[in-house]
């Protein structure tokens, strides 16, 4: 698929809000719904970068690899937007508050957490950082793991009571990583495809 | 009255400007406030009611805490039109000399209905300007005569797991809420039986409902079917499933945190930026006297 087609299809949850922001789509609360929607995207995001690999060593398709960086980005990309959100429309960008959540709200320093380890992957995401980190590139990346269950970590301890949400999230979470540890085990089937 | 599905489009229930302009066409009239059943109707605002605009009835119907019918504020909206509001009883029980069990249509009868504009303050932080109609819920409990024991009320919602096959997970049901006596017989405690004028739409609790606008939300118990008094303070299902979280009073109270976000303000559906929470809801001049000598940061 052309890498615009991609672009599209990955910006659509961002367009299908912004477009329902404009037109008074966004229900009863939109601050509230902006909010949810960015970090379920970011966390969406996140699952389906975790599992280019997995799709690309089970099927041989080449196209999750390929596109892996531009799935890891939009996760970043809907992170940050829910952050935004956070500091611009629900905290009105009161600092002695947002202080207070960042230090003292358990569950907002988990989600600021997975955030912050977005940040340098997000940095190193070009061609040219990847050439110069080398080999260091792919290690640094492992934070992507940290930062996907700081995520789902952040969830499941903001919810009130019903956790089905937050559990799915780390029930795929799990199921990713561990065919991760048990494809460690075995001997590559396509062997080329690395990272 | 008719029973009332909420999956009618909004366009079926009283339009607000066809509810506002029945006031001013009452009031034209020239109507006695004596002789309304809602003393709101003849002066625009009565005693009971806030100085404030009503929020829209499609935010106030597809924007609910409704944990029965799911998790999600669209849940209700999309599921509460299982529920079947008749036949429906409500009794009175426990430590009353009269104890009773009423059809709802002789309950909407036998207590004169009246319009209070109330404000509704969630414990997410979110709030609203809520138009009910209903009657104060010391009627209700003095016709069946308290005993000298009685010290508490306790509310008992509707639980039917077929109806309720959304349900939330992590509460218990049926849901449970109680107040110590003296809160229940406020004149500002009400039962709920209409909003906007109609019959109480089922995302919002149908067909009878407590409501109690100090406290905040999850305190007015929806769908009840039993109030029953008693000597010792009763469960709430909300203090049952976490109460480092929630406790008995719940008062709204700008200066106690609940242990994940601040109280201090507040959204007000359809509004963009938060508005500073009033102690016990901006009731204070009225309930605080209820609490005199109690440290509230202790009884949250």
């Amino acid at each position: 698929m052309k890498t615009f087609l991609w672009l599209a299809l990955c910006s659509a949850p961002g367009l299908d809000l912004a477009y329902k922001a404009k037109t008074g789509h966004l229900g009863a609360n939109p601050v509230s719904t902006l909010l949810h929607e960015c970090g379920s995207w970011a966390l969406n995001f996140l699952m389906i970068t975790l599992a280019a690999r997995p799709l690309t060593r089970l099927t041989g398709w080449a196209w999750p690899m390929r596109r892996r960086r531009m799935l890891g980005l939009f996760a970043a990309f809907y992170a940050t937007a829910h952050f935004t959100v956070y500091l611009v429309l629900d905290r009105e960008l009161a600092l002695g508050e947002i202080s207070k959540d960042l230090t003292k709200r358990p569950y907002i320093v988990m989600g600021f957490l997975a955030w912050l380890l977005m940040v340098p992957l997000a940095v190193t995401s070009t061609d040219g950082m990847v050439r110069r980190l080398g080999r260091r590139w792919g290690k640094l990346h492992r934070l992507v793991y940290a930062s996907a269950l700081a995520g789902i970590i952040h969830f499941l301890w903001l919810v009130k009571s019903d956790r089905t949400e937050p559990l799915t999230y780390l029930a795929g979470f799990a199921a990713l990583m561990g065919w991760r540890l048990w494809a460690a085990r075995r001997p590559l089937v396509y062997g080329s495809v690395t990272n | 009255m008719a029973s009332y599905r909420s999956d009618e489009p909004a366009s079926a229930i009283t339009p607000e400007h066809l509810w506002a302009n029945r006031r001013e066409f009452l009031k034209a009239m020239g109507v006695a406030a004596a002789a309304l059943a809602a003393p709101a109707l003849a002066g625009g605002r009565g005693p009971f009611d806030v100085d404030e605009k009503p929020t829209s009835l499609q935010d106030l119907t597809h924007y609910n805490n409704f944990y029965e019918f799911g998790p999600d504020k669209g849940d209700p909206a999309e599921n509460a039109g299982a529920l079947k509001t008749r036949p429906w009883t409500l009794s009175i029980e426990g430590e009353v000399a009269k104890p009773k069990t009423y059809g709802i249509d002789e309950l909407l009868k036998a207590f004169p209905q009246e319009e209070r504009i109330y404000r509704f303050r969630c414990v997410e932080a979110w709030s609203a300007v809520m138009p009910w109609t209903g009657f104060p819920l010391a009627a209700l409990l003095k016709k069946a005569e308290p005993t000298a024991k009685a010290k508490y009320a306790a509310f008992t919602s509707f639980y039917d797991a077929k109806a309720m096959s959304h349900a939330a997970s992590g509460i218990g049901y049926p849901y449970v809420e109680g107040l110590r006596l003296d809160e229940a017989m406020h004149p500002l405690a009400l039962v709920v039986t209409g909003l906007y004028g109609k019959p109480l739409p089922n995302t919002n609790g149908a067909p009878v409902r407590i409501v109690v606008p100090w406290k905040y939300g999850f305190k007015s118990a929806k769908c009840i079917v039993k109030i029953r008094l008693a000597a010792d303070q009763p469960p709430t299902t909300w203090n049952l499933a976490k109460p480092e979280e929630y406790g008995f009073y719940s008062n709204v109270n700008p200066e106690v945190d609940h242990p994940r976000w601040s109280q201090a303000k507040e959204r007000r559906l359809g509004e963009l930026f938060r508005r500073p929470t009033l102690p016990f809801n901006g009731y204070g001049a009225q309930v605080a006297s209820l609490y005199k000598g109690m440290d509230l940061k202790k009884n949250y």
